[in-house]
């Protein structure tokens, strides 16, 4: 187990320095003049001089990528021009509320998507398998950004039963005393349930509007990989033993039927967390997404440049923990390594 | 070139008679790819001569109509300085299939040529167009694209190109095993016995022959870049206010939506939900053409 992880591990180490690489890129050798930028449109040459100097632009092209890297080592992503805060730590304090919505929104597709793809390649050809066809063609094509808006509409609009799309807790609401950040555990280990009713009622719509985005992709695999092994020859036997059919379907089929959508789960990790920044946007929450969103719109590139590479990191690691769930769930995986 | 090939025999009866008659065949064998199609007659009409016949300038406002709903004179109502949301929403179709269909056809040059390469000549080629889609790969795409625009500056062209890099390993993925399979093909090899150079095998054998294929593909993401696209513009990136964009028009409608004026947002998510959704159903009818075995 422990050599399967390692190697794991050193599969991720060439993306990790890839991801770097484009992130230092992405500033220094575009058009433009850096430090011009970085001084603003009102500079004079003299300021530009100067801030070329203090950035290490005046450097040679492999020097700032050591000195931009050194800084990482450090966990240093520099500062905001619009703020002064240092970027590192606005997107830590900031991380908890994106990790909670993507994992709320992530949890929920996964209990709705997994038992209807079962349930369509069961019954297929039936109303419940042409259903689950509509509602993945549908699914994918569905701007998540819209999603949300028609939801806050009925939802706090009309019907009035979720409250006003602005963020993690209502202004007048303080948040829970900070132990993970999630704000529905933090809540509960206070032992405070009034908080935890009001964040998770502010948290329901959005997490829906990334559920509804995830669940296509993740239906649509569950269902092609159990019809290919329900009809593969282990399952006939097992039927053909007189096994009941919850034992066939659940024990027998789903845990090979697993495997691929597993492997699907990396593809919808790239979706969720970019949704995420809409999603963010939409409902004014105040996760890094957000954070990034606010800085795109002041021309602030550090933060940009940082939540890039925050999400990259981020989406490398779950990438090798879903490898790693695959060497957990197949023996065959494990094996190879 | 001598050799008879199968792409140079001659095609029975070509011209219009025959293209509507395969058009027929594919439509009366699954009416859910006839209804795509007759979508994407749709988009293209209001594209190209919608701007002409709107009954209203996109661009002209009229603040004593503001914010109205839906009416005779107003089919999707007015926005929050009175410009008509349908003219909006018709002229915008131009744009958003423009920058989808410019980045496709980037994506589909440059990923496609470089799959091909990749898959035909292996070795060093295949490595270095491995690495590069790889660590594309590595990035949630959507993010990259927001830090590529941010980075390249905030045009039309650099969501067009963004979008196309993003796309580009899925490309190089398909393109790739289409030529590797090719590789050692029959014709392939009559075409090197005829002096042929490789790079010319690769271009007038090996792509002419994964074209279908290609297609599938590019219809498959034509959907995802609409989407992409969309969403930049939503969080300000790309198209600025107030060229019609139905990203923008729905970032606009957003400020709206929790006072009760749906109809701002509405009608250009609409739109966009339409436009993804004939591309999704055509790339999946397409695919049931090309590629039965695919059908999922």
């Amino acid at each position: 187990m422990l050599k399967l992880i390692g190697s794991r591990l050193a599969t991720a180490v060439p993306s990790l320095i890839g991801v770097v690489i484009v992130t230092f890129l992405l500033t220094r050798v575009l058009p433009g003049d850096t430090a011009a930028y970085f001084a603003g449109p009102a500079a004079t040459p003299q300021a530009i001089a100067e801030i070329r100097t203090k950035l290490g632009l005046d450097k040679p092209l492999p020097a700032q990528f050591l000195d931009y890297v050194t800084a990482l080592a450090k966990g240093d992503l520099g500062s905001s021009l619009s703020t002064g805060q240092p970027v590192a730590t606005e997107i830590r304090n900031r991380l908890p509320a994106s990790a909670e919505l993507t994992l709320a929104g992530l949890i929920l597709a996964l209990l709705i998507a997994i038992p209807y793809g079962i349930a369509a390649a069961v019954k297929q050809g039936t109303w419940v398998d042409h259903s689950c066809r509509i509602l993945t063609t549908a699914g994918v094509s569905l701007p998540v950004f819209f999603t949300g808006l028609l939801l806050v509409y009925v939802f706090y609009f009309k019907l009035g039963w979720a409250p006003a799309p602005l963020g993690r807790l209502d202004a007048f609401a303080s948040p829970p005393p900070e132990v993970t950040g999630f704000y529905l555990i933090d809540s509960l280990i206070a032992g405070d349930f009034e908080t935890f009713r009001a964040s998770a009622a502010q948290l329901v719509i959005p997490a829906v509007t990334l559920a509804i985005f995830a669940l296509a992709p993740i239906a649509r695999m569950t269902r092609a990989s159990m019809l290919a092994v329900l009809s593969s020859e282990f399952v006939r036997t097992a039927r053909a033993a007189g096994l009941t059919p919850y034992k066939v379907i659940i024990v027998y089929a789903f845990r090979n039927a697993m495997l691929p959508v597993i492997t699907t789960l990396g593809m919808v990790f790239s979706f969720l967390l970019g949704a995420n920044v809409l999603v963010e946007k939409v409902f004014a929450w105040p996760g890094i997404g957000s954070y990034a969103v606010e800085a795109l719109i002041t021309s602030d590139f550090a933060p940009v440049q940082g939540f890039v590479l925050a999400m990259a990191v981020l989406y490398i690691v779950l990438n090798l923990l879903i490898d790693i769930a695959y060497g957990v769930i197949d023996p065959r995986a494990r094996s190879e390594a | 070139m001598t050799l008879a090939n199968p792409a140079d025999a001659p095609r029975p009866a070509s011209g219009l008679a025959a293209t509507l008659r395969h058009a027929h065949y594919v439509i009366s064998d699954n009416p859910v790819t006839g209804l795509a199609f007759g979508m994407f007659l749709i988009l293209v009409v209001s594209a190209l001569i919608g701007p002409f016949v709107v009954p209203y300038d996109p661009l002209a406002s009229n603040t004593a109509m503001a914010l109205s709903p839906p009416s005779t004179a107003h089919w999707f109502g007015t926005d929050q300085l009175g410009r008509d949301i349908f003219s909006r929403v018709i002229v915008a179709t131009g744009l958003d299939m423009g920058i989808a269909i410019c980045s496709v056809a980037l994506v589909f040059a440059a990923g496609g040529i470089a799959g091909i390469a990749s898959g035909f000549f292996g070795g060093w080629t295949d490595r270095i167009i491995g690495r590069i889609s790889d660590t594309i790969m590595a990035f949630p795409l959507f993010v990259l694209a927001m830090g590529i625009v941010a980075a390249l500056g905030n045009t039309v062209t650099n969501i067009v190109i963004a979008t196309a890099i993003i796309n580009f390993p899925l490309y190089v993925r398909v393109a790739r095993s289409e030529a590797a399979i090719r590789r050692q093909a029959g014709f392939v090899q009559a075409a090197r016995l005829t002096g042929n150079g490789e790079w010319r095998i690769l271009l007038t054998q090996i792509l002419p022959n994964i074209m279908p294929i290609m297609m599938v593909q590019m219809s498959l993401t034509m959907g995802y870049a609409i989407l992409n696209a969309a969403g930049l513009s939503f969080i300000g990136l790309g198209v600025r206010p107030p060229t019609p964009e139905w990203g923008i028009m729905v970032a606009e409608g957003a400020t709206y939506i929790i006072s009760g004026e749906w109809w701002i947002a509405l009608f250009p998510g609409l739109a966009l939900m339409f436009a993804v959704f004939c591309f999704n159903l055509l790339g999946d009818g397409l695919r049931d053409i090309v590629d039965p075995q695919r059908r999922t």
